[in-house]
C-alpha cells in the first residue's frame, strides 16, 4: 500500500504538470477555484467557448481523453495516469464539465458498436472538444424506469423514422450529436423492443426546448422528435438489442471514476474558518467541529473509495456496482452542507445571488443539489443497485416484465 | 500508487479468518459473554502460536516482524469475529507504548512475552469521567510511587501490566504528564472487576496505593508519547471495528435472504433493502478511511494524526450503524440472547468510547485540520 508515484508515474506526472503550467488558460484560475455547484463560473467570459479552447489546445498536444485510444483521438493512458492528469489539472479541469457525457458515454458506446469510418469520423473531434455529444434516454414516461421509454422508431426504406420526446437531456442546446435510445417493437416486453442510434442533433425535425429547473437555470432539456430520419448506419447494434448497448452506455458511466465529485465540504470547511459567530469563531463552536468532522470522513471516505477502485482498475479489475456510493452519499451530502452553511448566516442567508454573502455560493448550491439526487438514477435506484447487485437481495418486483410493451397500464388512475 | 494490501497481506487475512472461523465460534464468545470465564485462555495461546500477537513487533524482540499493515489485518478478523481476548488492550496499547517509548530493557522485558501470549498488557489513562486530556490525569507519581486510581481500565483484571499516566508536575501543560510501566502482580495495587457494556472484553478499576514504578520514556513527554499511542491504536481498532460491520452486514444480509413474511423474502422489500444498502455505504467509507490510515501508521507518515481521527470516526459509527440495524432488521428475533446480533451490538458500543468517545475524535480531527491548512 503506497502513493509514491512509481518512476514511469513521475515522470508523466512532471510532464503533465510543466505543459499544464505552460498551456493552462491561468486568467480564469481563481473564478474557477472558488466555484462550486450550482454557481455560474466566469463573469466576463464565455465558459463554453473558454472549455472548448482549452480541450483543443489539449487534443492538439496529446492530452485529451487519457482513457481512450490513440486512433480515436485519446491518448491511451493508464487508470492512474489519468488520476495524476486530474490532481495536475486542478480547477481547471472543471472547464471539461460540458464534454463528461460525451467522452465518458457516447464516445465509449461509440467505440463498442459504431462501424469503424464512423469511429475514425466522430470520435476524434469528440475528443478535441469541437464537437460535443449528448445522450438521449430519459422520457417523461421513463425516467428511472428507462426501459419504459416511448419514442418511436420505424423503418422507412434505408432509413428510421423518429417520432417522440425526450426530457432531462443535458447539454442539447450546445450539443452537435447524440445517441438515442428508441422504441422499434411495442409489441414484446419492454426491454426486448428497443434499438440505439447516434444521430447529427441539426438533423431536420429535432427540436430542442431548454426547461427551466428549480435552480432557476437552464442545464437540461426536453428534445421533441418530428419525422426525424436517421440512416440505418447509423443503429448502434442490433435491431432489439438497444437494451444491452445502453447498460454498455451506462457501465461506462460508472467507470468514469478519477473525476472528483462534489460534497461541499472544501467549500464549508473554508468557510467555517473564518466565520465569526455571535460566541466568537465558527470553527471554535463545539457544534459546529461536530458537524464539520461527520461531513470530512465522508469526503475521505469517498475519495479513497475512489482511490481504492482505481487501484482495482489498474490491475485490471472491471468498475463494479459499489461504484454507484459516490453520487448516493455526495449528493445528500451536498444539498445537507448547504442547508447547514445558510444556517450558519441566520436570518441573512435568505438572500441569494451576487447580493449574499460569498457572492451565493452556498444559496447556488442549496438551489441545484437537488437535482444532482435525481439525475443519473435518484437515491432509492441508487440504493437498489447497491443491495441488488452489490450485496445480493431480491430484485423489486416487476409487474411488466413478461407484459409486451403496448399492454402495460399507462395511467395510475 | 497501489492503495490496497499486498496479495501476502490479503492472505494473511485469509489464513486469520479460517482460524479464527475455527477458533472462535459465537458459542466460544459466549463462554466469556456468559460469565464463565474472564477471557478465551485457549484463542489467546493459539493466536501467540500463529504469530498473530507479535506480528507488529521486531523480530529481536521476539515478533514476527511484520510490520503493521499485518496488523491492520489481523484486527479486522479478530473485529469480525468479535474476539473475547484482551488483543487491543495488550497489541494496540501495551505494545506500541513499548515500541514508541520503552528502554531497551523494558522492550527486552515485555515484548516478547506479548508475543508469546504469556504477558497481558494494558494502559491506564482514564480517571472516571471525561475524555483524554492531561487535566483529566490526578493520579500522583512521586519518587517512582503512585498513588490514584484508575477506572476503566480495559481487561485491567486480567493485565500482568500496565502503561500508567500520571501527573508529575503542576505547570498546567502537557509536560505534566509522565508515563510508568507497572508490574500488576507485584504490590500496592488493588484490582476490581467492573460489570460494562461488553463482557467479552472486560473493564477494571485499579487502585495504587505507593505502588513501585518505572519511568516509561522520558518524564514529562508522557502526553505526547499518549497522544501517538492513541493515535495509532485508534487505526487499529478501526480495523476491528470495519471488520465488524461487514460481519454485522452481512448478518442482516443473509437473515434478510432467509426469513419470509407477507409471501416474501424481507430482503425483497425496499425499506429493508435500503437500509442494508446505507449499511454497506457507511461500512465501505469506513473501510476506505481505515485504508489511509493503515498507509499513514505503516509509513509513520505526517499525516497520521489526521488519517487516524478520520478512520476512528467513520469506522466507529458505520459499526455503530451497522450494529444497530443488524437488530433492526433480525426484528424481534434480533433482542433474543440467543441471537449473535447483541454481542456486536454491545462490543460497536463498547468500542465506540475505549479510546475517548466520538466528541473527543471529533475534536482532534478539527483541529489537525486546521493545523494542516495553516501550515
Amino acid at each position: 500500500m503506497n502513493f509514491d508515484d512509481t518512476p514511469q508515474e513521475a515522470e508523466f506526472r512532471s510532464l503533465a504538470r510543466a505543459w499544464i503550467g505552460a498551456n493552462a488558460p491561468k486568467q480564469y484560475e481563481d473564478e474557477l477555484r472558488k466555484s462550486s455547484l450550482g454557481r455560474t463560473v466566469l463573469r466576463n467570459a464565455n465558459i463554453l467557448e473558454v472549455a472548448k479552447a482549452w480541450q483543443k489546445k489539449k487534443a492538439d498536444a496529446g492530452w485529451a481523453c487519457l482513457h481512450w485510444p490513440k486512433e480515436y483521438g485519446g491518448r491511451g493512458s493508464s487508470p492512474i495516469e489519468r488520476v495524476i492528469w486530474s490532481q495536475e489539472e486542478g480547477p481547471f479541469g472543471q472547464l471539461s464539465r460540458m464534454f463528461i457525457i460525451g467522452h465518458g458515454m457516447c464516445g465509449p458506446t461509440m467505440m463498442a458498436f459504431a462501424r469503424e469510418e464512423h469511429k475514425r469520423t466522430y470520435l476524434p473531434p469528440l475528443a478535441s472538444g469541437e464537437k460535443i455529444w449528448c445522450q438521449l434516454f430519459s422520457e417523461p414516461a421513463g425516467g428511472s424506469d428507462v426501459a419504459g421509454l416511448r419514442t418511436r422508431a420505424e423503418k422507412d426504406g434505408g432509413d428510421w423514422v423518429i417520432n417522440g420526446q425526450k426530457i432531462w437531456t443535458s447539454g442539447a442546446h450546445y450539443s452537435d450529436y447524440g445517441i438515442l435510445l428508441t422504441r422499434t417493437d411495442p409489441t414484446v416486453p419492454k426491454h426486448k423492443g428497443l434499438t440505439m442510434f447516434f444521430l447529427d442533433m441539426k438533423s431536420p425535425g429535432v427540436e430542442v426546448r431548454p426547461i427551466k429547473q428549480a435552480s432557476g437555470a437552464s442545464d437540461f432539456n426536453e428534445v421533441y422528435f418530428t419525422n426525424v430520419r436517421i440512416p440505418d448506419h447509423q443503429r448502434l447494434g442490433e435491431v432489439g438489442d438497444g437494451w444491452n448497448v445502453s447498460l454498455t452506455t451506462l457501465m461506462n458511466e460508472r467507470s468514469a471514476i478519477g473525476a472528483a465529485v462534489s460534497t461541499g465540504f472544501p467549500e464549508l470547511f473554508e468557510y467555517c474558518s473564518s466565520l465569526m459567530l455571535d460566541d466568537g469563531p465558527a470553527i471554535e463552536d463545539r457544534a459546529v467541529r461536530s458537524k464539520l468532522a461527520n461531513w470530512a470522513v465522508k469526503a475521505s471516505g469517498l475519495k479513497y473509495t475512489s482511490m481504492r477502485a482505481i487501484s482495482a482498475l489498474s490491475k485490471g479489475e472491471r468498475p463494479g456496482p459499489e461504484n454507484s456510493i459516490g453520487k448516493l452519499v455526495a449528493g445528500s451530502m451536498i444539498q445537507d452542507v448547504a442547508t447547514y452553511a445558510l444556517d450558519l448566516q441566520g436570518a441573512s442567508g435568505v438572500v441569494s445571488g451576487e447580493d449574499a454573502e460569498l457572492a451565493g455560493r452556498f444559496q447556488a448550491m442549496l438551489l441545484r443539489a437537488p437535482g444532482t439526487r435525481v439525475e443519473g438514477g435518484t437515491d432509492e435506484i441508487m440504493r437498489n443497485i447497491i443491495a441488488e447487485r452489490v450485496l445480493g437481495l431480491p430484485g423489486d418486483i416487476r409487474v411488466d416484465k413478461d407484459v409486451p410493451f403496448n399492454k402495460i397500464p399507462t395511467k395510475g388512475r | 500508487m497501489n492503495f490496497d494490501f499486498s496479495d501476502d497481506q490479503k492472505q494473511l487475512r485469509d489464513q486469520a479468518r479460517k482460524f479464527l472461523a475455527e477458533k472462535c465460534s459465537p458459542k466460544a464468545v459466549r463462554v466469556v459473554l456468559d460469565g464463565k470465564a474472564p477471557y478465551d485462555k485457549e484463542l489467546w495461546k493459539g493466536l501467540a502460536e500463529m504469530g498473530f500477537l507479535g506480528v507488529a513487533i521486531p523480530e529481536e524482540f521476539g515478533g514476527a516482524g511484520a510490520g503493521h499493515l499485518e496488523l491492520c489485518v489481523i484486527a479486522e478478523e479478530m473485529g469480525r469475529a468479535n474476539a473475547p481476548v484482551p488483543f487491543s488492550s495488550t497489541v494496540y496499547l501495551a505494545a506500541e507504548a513499548l515500541l514508541i517509548a520503552g528502554s531497551d530493557a523494558q522492550k527486552k522485558k515485555w515484548l516478547p512475552a506479548i508475543a508469546s501470549g504469556e504477558a497481558i498488557g494494558t494502559l491506564a489513562l482514564f480517571e472516571g469521567k471525561g475524555n483524554p486530556a492531561p487535566k483529566n490525569v490526578k493520579l500522583a507519581a512521586a519518587n517512582g510511587v503512585l498513588n490514584g486510581v484508575k477506572k476503566p481500565v480495559a481487561d485491567g483484571a486480567i493485565a500482568d501490566f500496565a502503561v500508567v499516566a500520571a501527573r508529575t508536575g503542576s505547570s498546567g501543560r502537557d509536560g505534566d504528564i509522565s508515563l510508568f510501566l507497572v508490574d500488576l502482580k507485584a504490590g500496592g495495587v488493588e484490582v476490581k472487576s467492573l460489570t460494562n457494556l461488553d463482557p467479552t472484553r472486560g473493564q477494571a478499576e485499579i487502585t495504587f496505593k505507593d505502588c513501585k514504578a518505572e519511568p516509561l520514556g522520558a518524564a514529562g513527554d508522557g502526553w505526547s508519547i499518549l497522544t501517538q499511542v492513541l493515535d495509532r491504536a485508534a487505526v487499529l481498532c478501526a480495523f476491528e471495528q470495519v471488520g465488524g460491520s461487514d460481519r454485522t452486514l452481512e448478518m442482516g444480509r443473509d437473515y434478510a435472504l432467509d426469513r419470509i413474511a407477507f409471501g416474501r423474502q424481507i430482503g425483497s422489500f425496499q425499506a429493508v433493502k435500503h437500509m442494508l444498502a446505507d449499511m454497506y455505504v457507511s461500512a465501505t467509507l469506513a473501510r476506505s478511511n481505515s485504508y489511509y490510515g493503515a498507509w499513514a501508521l505503516s509509513t509513520n507518515a505526517a499525516e497520521l494524526p489526521e488519517a487516524a481521527a478520520a478512520a476512528r470516526i467513520s469506522a466507529t459509527q458505520a459499526f455503530q450503524h451497522c450494529a444497530k440495524n443488524n437488530i433492526q432488521v433480525h426484528g424481534g428475533m434480533g433482542f433474543t440472547w440467543e441471537f449473535d446480533c447483541h454481542m456486536y451490538y454491545r462490543r460497536a458500543n463498547a468500542m465506540a468510547l475505549g479510546l475517548g468517545s466520538l466528541s473527543y475524535w471529533e475534536d482532534q480531527l478539527i483541529d489537525r485540520m486546521r493545523k494542516k491548512n495553516a501550515a
